[in-house]
């Protein structure tokens, strides 16, 4: 075991899997020698080579599109795009060819490809470093969506969709990447795609979040137990594909749930968890279904992004009010 | 010879002239009477299939067809040089190098008919489905260059756009990533002149297309598009040097697309007969053919029976195609992921259930 936060766990799968399986190539803008803004891919091409960690030419679309090309070429790429919110340019590629290849091809090509995101707000950044984009790319066919909260779901979970034969987006909450410090085995393991987690069992409200507001909702239930209320977490780790029966065999326990998330409202991954328990759960609803979750507008600049962001006093009272419904 | 052609002097490739005469003697390719032959039959054969694929769509047995007519050379002489290892990107106006290939024309009819399964192209050795977002496919292109060159191997891609496709950032991302990962690339532009309706001049400021490649610190080079044998000339000079330089180019094919843009265009509205008339006069069978009859290899009593034959079995094949294609439900579902997740699975079964119940209705 050894002391890993989000980013150096990151980096121990990158590692494993390059050190492996020699068709994994990882790269993206300052992936290579710099080893990333977050320095996240640090010391991996030293180790690894240069053919095999490297810096791309700064363009998304061309980070994305000659990935296409690798995996239908038997690489597995592991590309990075430097901020979730960079993302945009490479759009085209992403839902047209590496949502789609496998199905054109009628599963002649597989699209064995990680996008890694560093992805959410709370970071004081400029704008285009703060969003959360999860739901539109849990909204696209041939895409798999995955979010670690911790630095030992990150290891297994990256180690799980670099060797997944779909395409994932993984999603790395960067405000997290080191203020979480835990014990992550060295060895090689993995965590399964489309599996939540129940971080902590109660009887009184169903929590489900991940990424970042994991630990958001974890100070809100010290406020929570304070007052007496049971709240069972659901950590999702992956957004799609949807673990329903965790979050519905939950909900059927409680009858209440609250979700939180840091992404616009309207149409997000909230909608879908609603939907989840109503369609799962109907019967045993005791309260409406609740999203705490950001306003349906562009993230704001740093000195305006405390309206925006979901704290724990916040999710705290919208708890209690479901409860007390 | 991508000294001798420098795009900045706008200087063109050509073997032979509208006349089927040959006019730069050095430039022909070294083949034999059958090679030659071959190159033209594979034309003719393009054209006819191409041709009864239209007709088809006017009888309302195909959707949407994007016709080769005019382009046929293009294809055709890349199908020549094309090895089995080597990689073909296609847009979707390359029939020749399809089918030289390994692709069927079942593949061709089912892709036109509507079903995924004709973009499998199960036979064609590496090659790529056709792509649909203009110019995103030479991307792929790229990384499977670099794919190449990873793993020490010894291929070469071709990758096709059109003149519209050139505006397109992706098409210059993929030359810039290609240059600078030395990928073995061979993107070829057929200039046809126009992009549905938009003519080329419209495109671009450019002097011509190939002149691009310069931005990108790699060579490129025009060519006559509709003389088969300057195309089969730079194809196998460009081939050789792809793979011994590790370089990619960029080869401008100059062409008329002289049907529509696809089965659901009509070119009478942007362009003038008199311009068609004219490359009516360039077209690439008409040149090729001047020139075996010249050589005495050809004449119209062989063509006539070689169409003949080529018509009886693409429509043999056409029919067999039409009585057993099937879409089954599952193949709507089953292929958008390689690990089907158990809630795709259960909308499968919710929708079987509906049908078991509709069935139960009749």
């Amino acid at each position: 075991m050894k002391a890993m936060n989000i980013v150096s766990a990151v980096n121990d799968a990158l590692d494993i899997k390059l050190t492996e399986d020699k068709s994994v190539v990882v790269y993206g803008e300052d992936v290579g020698y710099e080893g990333g803004v977050f320095r996240v891919t640090e010391g991996l091409q030293k180790k690894h080579g240069v053919e095999r960690v490297f810096d791309s030419p700064l363009a998304e679309s061309g980070i994305a599109g000659t990935a296409v090309g690798m995996a239908a070429a038997g690489l597995r790429p592991v590309i990075e795009m430097q901020f979730c919110g960079f993302i945009y340019p490479a759009f085209n590629q992403i839902i047209s060819h590496v949502a789609r290849l496998h199905n054109r091809s009628r599963g002649r090509y597989r699209m064995p490809i990680v996008i890694r995101l560093p992805y959410g707000g709370g970071i004081n950044a400029l704008e285009h470093h703060s969003e959360s984009m999860e739901a539109i790319f849990a909204h696209i066919p041939g895409l798999k969506v995955v979010v670690p909260s911790t630095p030992h779901d990150a290891k297994g979970l990256l180690i799980s969709a670099i060797e997944s034969d779909d395409p994932v987006l993984f999603l790395e909450p960067k405000r997290i990447y080191r203020a979480i410090k835990q014990e992550v085995s060295e060895e090689k393991f993995s965590v399964p795609i489309g599996k939540a987690k129940v971080l902590s069992e109660g009887t009184d409200v169903t929590v489900v979040a991940y990424g970042a507001m994991i630990r958001e909702v974890q100070k809100a239930m010290v406020m929570a137990k304070e007052a007496g209320y049971s709240v069972e977490l659901i950590d999702l780790r992956t957004i799609y594909p949807l673990d329903k029966e965790t979050i519905a065999a939950s909900v059927k326990k409680t009858g209440r749930i609250v979700f939180v998330g840091e992404e616009p409202r309207s149409f997000g991954v909230g909608s879908e968890i609603m939907a989840v328990a109503n369609e799962e759960a109907f019967l045993h609803l005791e309260a409406p279904p609740k999203r705490v979750s950001a306003f349906d507008v562009i993230v704001p600049y740093p000195r305006g992004e405390h309206h925006y962001m979901i704290t724990p006093d916040k999710i705290f009272y919208e708890i209690e009010r479901t409860i007390k419904f | 010879m991508f000294d001798q052609f420098d795009p900045a002097d706008d200087k063109m490739v050509q073997v032979i002239d509208n006349n089927g005469k040959v006019i730069s003697k050095e430039l022909m390719p070294k083949l034999s009477d059958e090679e030659i032959l071959k190159l033209y039959k594979d034309m003719l054969f393009v054209r006819t299939l191409d041709q009864m694929i239209v007709s088809y769509q006017r009888q309302g047995r195909v959707y949407t067809y994007p016709p080769n007519y005019g382009q046929e050379a293009i294809g055709v002489a890349a199908g020549a040089v094309l090895r089995h290892e080597d990689w073909l990107v296609p847009a979707f106006r390359e029939l020749g190098a399809w089918l030289a290939k390994g692709v069927t024309m079942r593949e061709v009819f089912m892709f036109n008919m509507g079903f995924e399964e004709g973009t499998k192209f199960a036979g064609a050795n590496h090659m790529l489905p056709s792509s649909v977002p203009i110019a995103s496919q030479l991307l792929h292109a790229s990384g499977i260059g670099y794919a190449i060159n990873y793993q020490k191997k010894d291929e070469v891609v071709m990758a096709f756009v059109g003149d519209g496709g050139t505006s397109e950032g992706d098409f210059h991302e993929a030359l810039n990533f290609a240059g600078v990962w030395k990928a073995p690339v061979i993107f070829v532009v057929q200039n046809n002149q126009y992009a549905i309706s938009v003519p080329v001049k419209m495109q671009t400021a450019s002097v011509n297309m190939a002149i691009k490649s310069k931005a990108y610190g790699i060579n490129g080079i025009k060519v006559d598009g509709n003389d088969i044998f300057a195309m089969l000339t730079v194809f196998r000079y460009a081939h050789d040097y792809v793979r011994t330089e590790k370089q990619p180019v960029l080869i401008e094919a100059v062409t008329y697309r002289k049907g529509a843009h696809t089965t659901s265009d009509d070119p009478t509205k942007y362009r003038t007969t008199d311009e068609e008339k004219e490359w009516d006069l360039k077209d690439p069978l008409r040149r090729m053919k001047l020139f075996l009859e010249k050589k005495e290899l050809w004449s119209d009593d062989k063509e006539k029976k070689l169409v003949d034959e080529y018509e009886k079995e693409i429509d043999r094949q056409f029919i067999e195609t039409e009585q057993t294609v099937q879409y089954p439900l599952e193949d709507a579902i089953r292929f958008t992921y390689a690990e089907m997740p158990q809630d795709l699975r259960d909308q499968q079964i919710e929708h079987e259930k509906f049908l078991q119940w509709k069935n139960a209705r009749k």
